[in-house]
């Protein structure tokens, strides 16, 4: 069985615990949790991951610039990024995706919809 | 006078001679005759029996041909009710994904809302589900002071100064749902705002702790993805008029209680001094 490393970068611990509810429903899935960009840099920096569920709107490192730090790093950048936020307005969407993220998810979220986002993900990269 | 009668015994002689022969040719006849029927006959049962098994073949496919169909139209029924089955399998199991998703919410919520008993704590965690579960733009939680019979906000997001005003019990929808205890749901589309209108909002839910009214969750504005209320939404509603007054109420009595065991603490180490 196929094993999927995710990071799932939330300020909420409601959203965190949420999200990881979800992606444990995909068999072999492990989740890291980090509670800002910051956080997720350094977790990154120590393990391997499939996906990265982030967040926007976090302290002392935001989703946006998470983005686009790990699009500009050369070990991180194939890293498949889904975004998951409150802004859901069409200019904040095109915004994260022009920066580099594969997914943008506007919440509140449906797990249908996240687990269908990311299982697609996880298909093309083992296509 | 003999020669005559020599002549006519010759003529007798030849006439019996050609009699015998018509005789025996009658009997080569009679037995040709008799070899024919005999032929004829057996053609005949030969013919017969061919064309009764010819009729038991016929009957015999007709037979099969009848069970092909019965069994066809057995199976394509069968199909048809495998078909069935499966759709209702596949809209019963839509339906168990969606009961189990939104247990999973209420189950993060409510695991959430009791995982402190810091009151600041308890009501960032009540925030966070407001927002991020429901998807409220603009919403306040309010408390009940029983002192003035007033209700203040004490926390809230993305709201406007202009909202932070004090209420009076049954003063408007908010005061009117404190007094009563019944949630209020504007009608109407919600996502039709002509403006925040702060003295009547989209929903508020009463904090109940049985029928004790401690405050509200008031909503005046969705987030722009947000286009209406799920049944889940109002599954969430009724889980935190319970367990988000529950949250409140204990983790307030412990920060009182932690005050006052800190202040009496204080006095024994000030009495053990002395």
């Amino acid at each position: 069985m196929p094993e999927y490393n995710f990071l799932v970068v939330e300020d909420s611990p409601t959203m965190r615990q949420l999200i990881t509810f979800a992606l444990k429903r995909i068999p072999g899935s492990k989740v890291i949790e980090a509670n800002d960009g910051i956080d997720a840099l350094k977790k990154l920096s120590t393990q391997k991951f499939d996906i990265i569920l982030t967040d926007i709107n976090m302290p002392i490192m935001d989703g946006l610039k998470l983005v686009s730090m790990v699009r500009n790093d050369p070990v991180h950048k194939a890293i498949p990024i889904v975004i998951i936020t409150t802004e859901g307005a069409d200019e904040d969407r095109k915004r994260g995706l022009a920066l580099g993220a594969n997914a943008y998810i506007a919440k509140p979220i449906q797990t249908a919809d996240l687990l269908s986002v990311v299982n697609q993900i996880i298909s093309g990269r083992s296509a | 006078m003999d020669k005559d009668a020599g002549s006519l015994n010759k003529k007798v002689e030849d006439f019996l001679q050609v009699f015998r022969k018509g005789e025996e040719f009658t009997q080569e006849l009679l037995r040709e005759n008799e070899k024919l029927r005999y032929r004829l006959a057996q053609h005949e049962e030969v013919s017969k029996f061919s064309g009764r098994e010819g009729d038991f073949r016929l009957h015999s496919m007709e037979e099969r041909l009848k069970f092909l169909e019965d069994e066809n139209k057995n199976l394509l029924d069968r199909y048809r009710q495998v078909e069935e089955e499966n759709k209702d399998f596949a809209s019963r199991y839509i339906e168990v994904e969606a009961e189990n998703n939104n247990l999973a919410n209420l189950y993060v919520a409510s695991y959430q809302l009791h995982s402190t008993l810091d009151f600041n704590e308890s009501l960032k965690i009540i925030l966070e589900i407001v927002m991020n579960l429901i998807g409220a733009e603009e919403f306040s939680i309010m408390m009940l002071d029983e002192s003035t019979n007033e209700l203040s906000i004490v926390a809230q997001e993305g709201m406007g100064p202009e909202a932070h005003e004090n209420i009076k019990i049954g003063e408007g929808a908010i005061g009117d749902v404190v007094k009563n205890g019944e949630a209020f749901y504007r009608e109407g589309d919600p996502t039709n705002l002509s403006g925040v209108d702060y003295s009547h909002p989209l929903v508020c839910i009463p904090l109940k702790i049985k029928e004790h009214v401690i405050g509200a969750i008031v909503i005046y504005k969705l987030l722009i993805q947000k286009t209406q209320f799920s049944n889940m939404d109002f599954e969430l509603f009724s889980m935190l008029a319970g367990h988000a007054a529950t949250a409140l109420f204990s983790s307030k009595l412990y920060s009182q209680s932690e005050r006052k065991l800190s202040t009496i603490q204080s006095f024994l180490d000030l009495l053990k001094e002395k």
